[in-house]
């Protein structure tokens, strides 16, 4: 901001070539000289900057492949516990005020900015409240494509401890619960084996890291719920509930778990805020477009040659992402056919939008999908996109809780619409029923879980609908007639079937 | 009925209703034209219409697509080894564990360790009977129908017993049609079925998050990923021989039961992540290791790594102005 002002000559040369990313932030934001501007004036692009290509030195989770143990020792000589006490001491506005200023947003597909997030456990008068707070971990990791979390926790497990204590200071709570989905069994246990050392070393527990303040951290095992990952379904299940998401308001931060002060976060999140903090609101900011800062866990799956998860900068080129880290989608890019490119409910992307994408928030947001949980899932030519969605479609019908009609309904008729669809067993006119049908769902839920299967299949209309078309005529064409809304065959009316009038 | 029906449409008001009713089981046998004609003389024209539009098939569903049902049943069935007589008590050192639980959550908020105590009964008891469900819901003070509730909500608690070996296939990104088709043969099952030796349970489940590493199953706790066709069925016949070789019969209360896990087994992945290609040992039983197959030591790129490659750095990163 202060270098768009203040333009100087310094700024119009690191605009003019590539910017080594770990150079320092103040280049950054260098715009044009050009500064006259008035209300009716269109804003001067920004500056161009490629961003990927992360150096080792600035990735945060450097444990990510396993290449020291998951052990406090371990992780003291790479700089985890590092004057926590310090950060402690420095009180919760302190530590509010870095996170804000180090843009980080909520890793758990939302992108609320964190900081904002954490200031709002602090309400007027929260210090006359003896209620206890709570921070929840939300390691609920369940939608599909995504796998970033688990390597958190069963690698870097205490960066995730820490960085509860760090952001539970933040929001002055008591203890922290993390919420493990069930079938991560190994990981919740390497994760307790973690909290008891900590624990032992006095880093948690009465006077964490000697700095007066106690705090506990707690493990409590999901038993596989989709739903039981968004938030107040979350603090539902935690509290021995069948996790069915609650009406908002009041939101958790006044009432929540066991009817106290809570906040729910994302386990990257929380576990990235002690490096955040300790390297600088400035270093973290550095990364990434403006409003989409910091370092992101990409987790590539499906037809690449070496699907991975990787820490990247945010904003990094789809496609550089994929060719660096993958080795490239299967038989080239040019097979590419589609992308999912932040876990099973955003949008999928076809190939043309592909080839220039930005993987950050805003700019999947502008190609009408979302970043999500960054969990790319490439498809190549011979991938069967219809059936594909179908199957998501499936999931959601299977995950959803049952709660709100729109949802417990709708997520069955889509499925029962997209296993016809996927045969063609359709007629043209209900691919725009469907999409009026998940319009109807969208916003129309407690929870989220109604966008999220209405968004893939809007997606699917909004890109493919070619290809559905073709397909409902090809079966046409196999059965000697289109077959009528319902997925009747064509000579239904004829054989006597009491098919609805108007076919 | 339809018949009673559609008669009870003229026949005005209840009580003429009742009458007729009264009296059509009254003469069983009666020529019911004359019986008809005797209330209103056009009694028998409409009613035989209807009875006429009766034996016309009348089904008609919303929908062409197939009905799929859900993966188990929601209610629950007495059958002769999961019934509310037969008893269940936690041992000893599950009463030690579940003291550690329930200290977790704040003493008036004691039903908020049912999920925790529920899995440690199916530990112990090999699945979630009802009679596991009654102790659960005894220890919490809580009433049995929300113990039930909960038990009926979450997909990891089996209501049914299962196999020794619960073998959950991840079926929801690409590649696992494969897989699933390879087990379904080598084990002459369907998901959702167990052997007749009760050795293996198969089920299909939603996303195990492990998808960098797919196609994957999960087998009682443990993740086998980067899987093969071939590679899943030496897999399945491994296990089979691990526990043949120990004479033990399926359905021993399962590995995922608590009573076998040796300690070194329990410390998890996180520290043997560098100690692949070891097997481990649970409940005396070999099994191979959990992982990646494929050679692979977690997430990283098959092909060597793309990233963290340089020398790790430490403290000297760090800002001092604080």
């Amino acid at each position: 901001m202060i270098a768009r002002q203040a333009p100087s000559a310094q700024a119009l040369s690191a605009a003019s070539h590539r910017v080594v990313p770990s150079a320092s932030a103040t280049s950054r934001f260098a715009a044009p000289a050009q500064q006259r501007r008035n209300l009716a004036t269109v804003q001067d692009p920004p500056v161009q900057r490629k961003h990927g290509g992360l150096s080792d030195q600035d990735r945060i989770f450097q444990n990510l492949y396993g290449r020291h143990g998951a052990d406090l020792k371990s992780a003291k000589s790479y700089g985890d516990w590092h004057r926590t006490k310090d950060i402690i001491l420095k009180g919760h506005e302190w530590i509010i005020s870095e996170i804000k200023a180090s843009g980080l947003r909520g890793r758990g597909g939302a992108g609320f900015p964190s900081g904002m997030k954490w200031s709002f456990m602090n309400f007027k008068d929260w210090d006359k409240d003896t209620k206890p707070r709570y921070l929840v971990v939300n390691a609920d990791e369940g939608e599909p494509g995504t796998c970033k979390d688990r390597e958190i926790m069963r690698k870097d497990p205490h960066k995730l401890i820490e960085g509860c204590l760090v952001a539970g200071r933040a929001m002055n709570c008591t203890a922290a619960y993390i919420y493990i989905r069930g079938e991560f069994y190994h990981e919740a246990t390497v994760l307790q084996r973690a909290i008891q050392e900590a624990y032992k070393d006095g880093l948690i527990g009465k006077n964490a890291c000697g700095s007066g303040y106690d705090f506990d951290v707690y493990i409590h095992r999901g038993m596989g719920a989709y739903v039981c990952g968004e938030e107040t379904s979350l603090i539902e299940s935690l509290e021995g509930k069948p996790g069915k998401p609650r009406l908002k308001p009041p939101f958790p931060a006044s009432v929540g778990l066991f009817g106290c002060p809570s906040t729910v976060a994302n386990v990257e999140t929380i576990a990235v805020a002690p490096t955040i903090i300790r390297r600088g609101a400035n270093w973290f900011n550095s990364f990434g477009r403006e409003r989409n800062s910091g370092t992101k866990l990409f987790c590539i799956s499906g037809h690449v040659n070496n699907p991975c998860t990787v820490e990247e900068e945010m904003s990094i080129p789809l496609r550089e992402l994929i060719d660096k880290h993958c080795g490239g989608v299967r038989g080239g890019w040019d097979n590419l056919k589609a992308i999912i490119p932040g876990g099973s409910s955003t949008p999928i992307l076809p190939k043309h939008v592909c080839d220039e994408q930005l993987m950050d928030f805003d700019a999947l947001k502008d190609s009408q999908s979302g970043l999500g949980t960054a969990a790319v899932i490439v498809m190549d030519k011979s991938t069967d996109v219809v059936r594909a969605i179908s199957r998501l479609s499936k999931f959601y019908h299977h995950e959803s809780c049952g709660q709100c009609t729109p949802c417990r309904e709708g997520s069955k008729w889509t499925d029962q619409i997209m296993k016809r669809f996927e045969k063609g067993q359709a007629r043209a006119r209900e691919i725009d029923m469907m999409q009026e049908l998940t319009k109807q769902v969208e916003g129309h839920t407690i929870c989220a879980l109604g966008e999220a299967f209405a968004w893939p299949i809007q997606g699917l209309i909004r890109h493919f609908r070619p290809e559905l078309e073709a397909r409902i005529q090809q079966h046409a064409q196999q059965k000697g007639g289109e077959a009528l809304a319902g997925g009747w065959a064509h000579t239904a009316g004829k054989e006597g079937l009491l098919i609805s009038p108007g076919q | 009925m339809s018949f009673v029906l559609i008669a009870g449409r003229w026949a005005g008001d209840f009580v003429d209703f009742i009458a007729l009713i009264l009296e059509l089981q009254h003469y069983p046998s009666t020529s019911l034209t004359a019986m008809a004609s005797k209330l209103n003389p056009m009694a028998f024209r409409s009613a035989s219409k209807a009875l006429r539009a009766a034996s016309r098939q009348q089904f008609r569903p919303f929908s062409a697509s197939a009905t799929s049902r859900s993966d188990s049943l929601f209610v629950h069935r007495d059958t002769e080894d999961n019934n509310p007589n037969i008893p269940f008590k936690f041992n000893a050192l599950n009463e030690k564990l579940m003291k550690e639980i329930l200290a977790r959550y704040p003493s008036q908020y004691k039903k908020a360790a049912v999920m925790p105590l529920l899995d440690l009964g199916q530990r112990q008891h090999g699945f979630t009977s009802i009679s596991v469900m009654n102790e659960v819901a005894r220890l919490l003070e809580m009433p049995p129908m929300r113990v039930y509730e909960v038990a009926t909500f979450y997909t990891m608690y089996n209501r049914e017993p299962v196999g020794r070996y619960h073998v959950q296939c991840c079926t929801t990104l690409g590649g696992s049609d494969g897989i699933m088709k390879a087990i379904e043969e080598h084990l002459g099952i369907h998901h959702g079925q167990t052997t007749e030796d009760k050795m293996f349970t198969f089920t299909e489940v939603e996303c195990l998050g492990a998808c960098a590493n797919a196609p994957m199953i999960q087998i009682n706790d443990d993740y086998y990923e980067d899987l093969t066709p071939e590679a899943t069925k030496s897999l399945l016949i491994a296990l089979k021989e691990a526990a043949l070789a120990t004479g033990a019969s399926g359905q021993a209360s399962g590995l995922a039961g608590d009573a076998g896990k040796t300690e070194g087994a329990k410390g998890g992945k996180g520290a043997e992540i560098k100690e692949q290609g070891r097997s481990y040992a649970a409940q005396g039983v070999k099994l191979p290791t959990p992982g990646p197959v494929s050679g692979r030591q977690t997430c990283e790129p098959a092909a060597g790594l793309t990233s963290l490659t340089e020398k790790p750095w430490g403290t000297e990163k760090f800002r001092t102005d604080f």
